[in-house]
């Protein structure tokens, strides 16, 4: 099936061997998968700055978690009277989420690097959508992030994660949707700004601030009322929340970690959901940017 | 038909034209070159060609379709070779080469014997597994070419193709490209700040502002700055100057290296020169006219030494 116009003239047409092949929905997948493909190369040949990126959830996990686990009174009784659990414990939702959000910001800044690098002109004229370009590369960087954070999950078990395949499975799933989402938030930064400068400044900046309002290293409950707002607006929040709730490891401390909406605590379906809208929300915007990008 | 036609095409960027009103036809098969300092807006009507950026005003074909209304058409029929370095050094020669294959939608089964191909003809057969980042920067600019034509395109637009190269690497670049229009019919639209190699095109346009200053033939284009300077080492120098002056209605003038001859064509004046002249002569230059006399020429500017570094 060929859907290639050759002109019917003197200039000199593409020889068949180089025809293009396929319906056009199957040419932007083809070209998503191919993309999405790169970063997987990517990932697999950048062992080391992998290394580098696991290295803080690490020490945050089995040095800041255990030092402060000595300072906290576990035995005392929890919200509702319940066991609290280790900070370790607490801990680890959070940490997942932190070895998630960095490389998924960092594949949607890509794009800027990208632009500096020419490569993106380069893959702008090949004769697919802008759209697909930008889905193909994000979902490339969300797999690329999750699997970075997959890393951790699997040493989950020893900071008190049930070693349930099944759970560890479900988790990687909820992880690949919030590295997806956070993604697409890079990437609409991305776009919006032009100087790979001005981009990993604005991830430092933002970065922080949304970790610890997240309910990421402890309770957001304990915060003062007039953060609510802030911590309910913020994406990681619901992250945290939705991954702590799935692992099923409680919260250290008298007071909730998780988002409440005027009184009803959305369920992690909910959660979840509210991640991958704004995924999609950050899509459709960014792509509008892009598709009018010169 | 044309391969290219572009018609009071423009531009601007903040009020200011990078375009102004350019016109342009390149025949099919031919080597077109774009000639002009950096600024000239060079990049900016290579970006318009190849539908990346839209026209404000005017209009533009390639290979038959409009650059606007059917950019999809026209993308599948060129390649375009960027200035900046624009393979991925992360992934082996053959997976850049296959990622370009995807984009474009080809088919599967053809590509080991297109690639490979491309890859002997443009001497990387060898590297073909190799990360691309460890290519020196004139083999990676061979990929460039080469990737540019995997999809079989009827016109390859080169941004400064040998922008960046030591002057080994750049002759080595000519060499194949020269070598890849033995092999194959195709249209070659170049942009380039050096004269020389301006030489190796069919027919070439100047550049300025965002306007065509002038166009034509490498020879046609030389002859119109009449600015080859001879060099004549003689016996008696002033002596030899003035009868220049008189025989030859030249302008012949007198300096510290010897007599200085500025005349349209010095090939050809040189033996005219020989048998005219009674002083003896001791030595001889000819020395073509650069980029810079056929800007002075045409513009009355220089094209700055900043401009030729980058």
């Amino acid at each position: 099936m060929r859907q290639q116009t050759v002109p019917t003239s003197s200039t000199v047409p593409p020889v068949d061997d180089a025809l293009p092949t396929g319906g056009s929905l199957t040419r932007e997948l083809r070209a998503v998968w191919a993309l999405w493909q790169r970063e997987m190369l990517r990932l697999v040949r950048s062992r080391t700055q992998v290394a580098m990126t696991l290295l803080s959830p690490l020490l945050f996990l089995f040095l800041l978690g255990p030092g402060l686990d000595t300072m906290l009174d576990t035995q005392a009784p929890g919200a509702g009277g319940a066991d609290r659990g280790s900070y370790v414990a607490y801990l680890l939702p959070g940490i997942l989420i932190m070895a998630v959000q960095m490389p998924a910001l960092r594949a949607g800044g890509a794009i800027v690097r990208d632009r500096e690098a020419g490569l993106l002109r380069a893959t702008l004229v090949a004769p697919v959508r802008r759209d697909t370009l930008l889905v193909g590369r994000c979902m490339g960087g969300a797999s690329a992030a999750a699997l970075q954070a997959a890393l951790l999950l699997i040493l989950g078990p020893l900071a008190g994660l049930p070693a349930d395949p099944g759970l560890l499975l479900l988790l990687f799933g909820a992880m690949w949707l919030i590295a997806f989402s956070l993604t697409m938030l890079g990437a609409l930064a991305a776009v919006l700004v032009r100087r790979v400068e001005t981009f990993q400044a604005m991830l430092g900046m933002v970065t922080l601030p949304l970790v610890m309002l997240s309910g990421a290293l402890f309770p957001v409950g304990a915060l003062p009322g007039w953060l609510t707002p802030v911590i309910l607006a913020n994406p990681l929040t619901y992250a945290v929340d939705a991954i702590r709730r799935m692992a099923a490891v409680e919260g250290v401390g008298p007071v909730g970690s998780g988002p409440i909406w005027g009184g009803w605590q959305p369920p992690v379906a909910l959660e979840l959901a509210v991640m991958v809208l704004l995924g999609l929300l950050a899509l459709v915007v960014a792509a509008r940017r892009f598709n009018r990008m010169d | 038909m044309s391969a290219i036609v572009a018609e009071s095409l423009r531009k601007a960027y903040g009020g200011v034209a990078a375009v102004d009103g350019l016109d342009l036809t390149v025949a099919p098969g031919e080597m077109f070159g774009f000639l002009g300092p950096n600024g000239a807006g060079k990049s900016t009507t290579i970006a318009m060609l190849c539908t990346l950026t839209r026209p404000d005003s005017g209009h533009a074909s390639v290979a038959g379709f409009d650059v606007v209304r059917s950019s999809t058409e026209v993308r599948r029929l060129i390649g375009l070779v960027l200035q900046e370095s624009t393979t991925d050094g992360d992934l082996t020669l053959m997976e850049n080469l296959r990622l370009h294959d995807h984009l474009y939608g080809l088919p599967r089964r053809t590509f080991p014997a297109r690639a490979r191909h491309l890859l002997d003809l443009f001497g990387l057969a060898e590297r073909h597994d190799r990360l691309a980042r460890t290519l020196s920067g004139g083999m990676r600019r061979r990929l460039e070419i080469a990737r540019g034509l995997l999809h079989e395109p009827a016109v390859l637009f080169l941004d400064e193709p040998t922008a960046g190269l030591d002057p080994h690497s750049r002759a080595d670049v000519w060499n194949h490209i020269h070598a890849l229009r033995r092999d194959r019919p195709l249209t070659v639209f170049l942009t380039t700040h050096h004269l020389e190699e301006a030489e190796h095109c069919d027919r070439i346009l100047v550049l300025d502002r965002g306007r065509a200053v002038v166009r034509g033939t490498p020879e046609e284009l030389k002859a119109t700055v009449r600015a080859d300077v001879v060099r004549l080492n003689t016996a008696d120098d002033a002596r030899a100057a003035m009868r220049i002056r008189r025989d030859f209605a030249c302008d012949a003038t007198v300096d510290a290296q010897g007599v200085r001859v500025v005349t349209e064509n010095g090939a050809a004046l040189v033996p005219r020169l020989c048998a005219a002249l009674d002083t003896p002569i001791n030595a001889v230059h000819v020395s073509p006219p650069t980029l810079n006399d056929v800007f002075l020429h045409h513009t009355g500017r220089a094209v700055t030494e900043g401009e030729y570094l980058r």
